[in-house]
């Protein structure tokens, strides 16, 4: 009986994830940056997240990290996450002054790594990696907001845009396990560290 | 393992989304002709693009769990050979290496060669590191670092499951042979790459 609700919703998702995924075959020139159109600091948060694969990617790494590992690990990232991204951006909107970085590369090598070998972390030490991200490219955020003018409208735009995109990555990726999507994550999750570890070689050129 | 319509459609759909176009949305400039060019490279070499079809060619024959570890190790190991190219460390028989994957690959493929599990990963991995390293010294200067190394990783990786798709064919006799003569062709145009490489 509990099989039958759950065939039919799986069957919409996927063929909602179908029709989404085609739609990106036709994509045409948006030049739809919201920083010239006007709509204020929290647009402009949203868009720099959404837009910076230095920031995105490690965030949805480190989301799907904690999907795989179960709901325990995935309560409390979707959390720790956004509210650590927060507390750094303000920190960093209110120093004003870069002090606080990590290379682009090291959370991409870590995250996509531990993603690609489904490392079995216990909780606390995916929640202490949650909080660490958070933190250090929150701060780099703000540092950015600040001196673009976005500020800590800028910071809230950010960290709710992490939050909804970390949720429904961890979502999935916890929902999506069985037969070969649990190794589709991995496979992933060896593209992301492959890329920090190529981004390295450029750092290093 | 049973794939379902569901996940028949998931994976095409994934794919074709890998192959879309960019959408040049963002007014920062380079960011998706950075992601586009990574995507473009790996296909632009048609010996890479053989040997990695064989690799996913020849997972589909081994079946699990060579079919999902080789896609997993592969590119980490490949971005481990670009990183040595990236930095300038030289590799020496790049280009003997590359053709020697697409043969002994394409032997493997046409032998139906059963290797132990640690056996094929070295094998594969071995390889992936000329590759990379070929690739490496390619990389042009003046793109987006991690679009351009993002959108390389992934064309390799869809060359895989190019190559696990059609694998899927063993599943029958006349697949077999088909399987079998489309390995010896890789093995034959390796050949080839050597013939070019040493000549």
């Amino acid at each position: 009986m509990a099989g039958n609700r759950v065939k039919p919703f799986r069957a919409r998702a996927a063929r909602a994830v179908t029709f989404g995924l085609a739609l990106t075959l036709f994509p045409g020139a948006g030049h739809a940056h919201l920083i010239e159109t006007g709509l204020g600091p929290v647009y402009d948060g949203i868009t720099h997240f959404a837009l910076t694969p230095e920031d995105l990617l490690p965030a949805l790494a480190l989301a799907v990290l904690a999907g795989l590992r179960g709901k325990d690990h995935a309560r409390r990232a979707i959390v720790v996450l956004p509210l650590a991204w927060l507390l750094g951006g303000v920190a960093g909107t209110l120093a004003g002054a870069p002090g606080l970085a990590a290379p682009a590369w090291l959370p991409l090598l870590v995250l996509g790594g531990l993603v690609a070998a489904d490392f079995p972390l216990p909780a606390g030490s995916t929640t202490a990696i949650a909080a660490l991200l958070g933190i250090v490219l929150g701060y780099a955020n703000g540092t950015a907001m600040a001196q673009g003018g976005a500020g800590l409208r800028g910071i809230i735009g950010i960290a709710c845009t992490v939050f909804v995109a970390t949720t429904m990555a961890t979502a999935c990726a916890a929902a999506w396990q069985s037969g070969w999507l649990r190794i589709a994550w991995r496979v992933a999750g060896a593209w992301i560290a492959a890329s920090g570890l190529l981004l390295l070689g450029w750092s290093l050129a | 393992m049973r794939f379902t319509l569901t996940h028949t459609l998931v994976f095409v759909a994934a794919t074709l989304a890998g192959l879309s176009t960019p959408a040049l949305a963002h007014v920062e400039a380079g960011q998706a002709a950075g992601f586009l060019t990574g995507l473009l490279h790996p296909i632009s070499g048609i010996d890479h693009v053989l040997a990695m079809v064989a690799v996913g060619l020849w997972g589909a024959q081994l079946g699990a769990p060579a079919i999902w570890l080789l896609p997993v190790t592969f590119p980490i190991v490949m971005a481990l050979g670009g990183l040595l190219g990236l930095l300038g460390i030289p590799l020496p028989g790049v280009e003997v290496g590359i053709a020697a994957s697409a043969i002994l690959l394409g032997a493997a493929v046409m032998t139906e060669r059963r290797l132990p599990l640690y056996a094929a990963a070295v094998l594969v991995g071995f390889f992936a590191v000329f590759h990379g390293h070929a690739h490496g010294t390619e990389l042009p200067p003046g793109e987006s670092g991690l679009l351009y190394s993002l959108g390389f990783v992934m064309a390799t990786g869809f060359l895989h499951a190019v190559g696990i798709a059609i694998g899927a064919i063993h599943r029958w006799p006349a697949g077999r042979i088909a399987l079998r003569i489309a390995g010896g062709s890789v093995g034959l145009a390796g050949i080839f790459f050597l013939w070019r490489a040493i000549a």
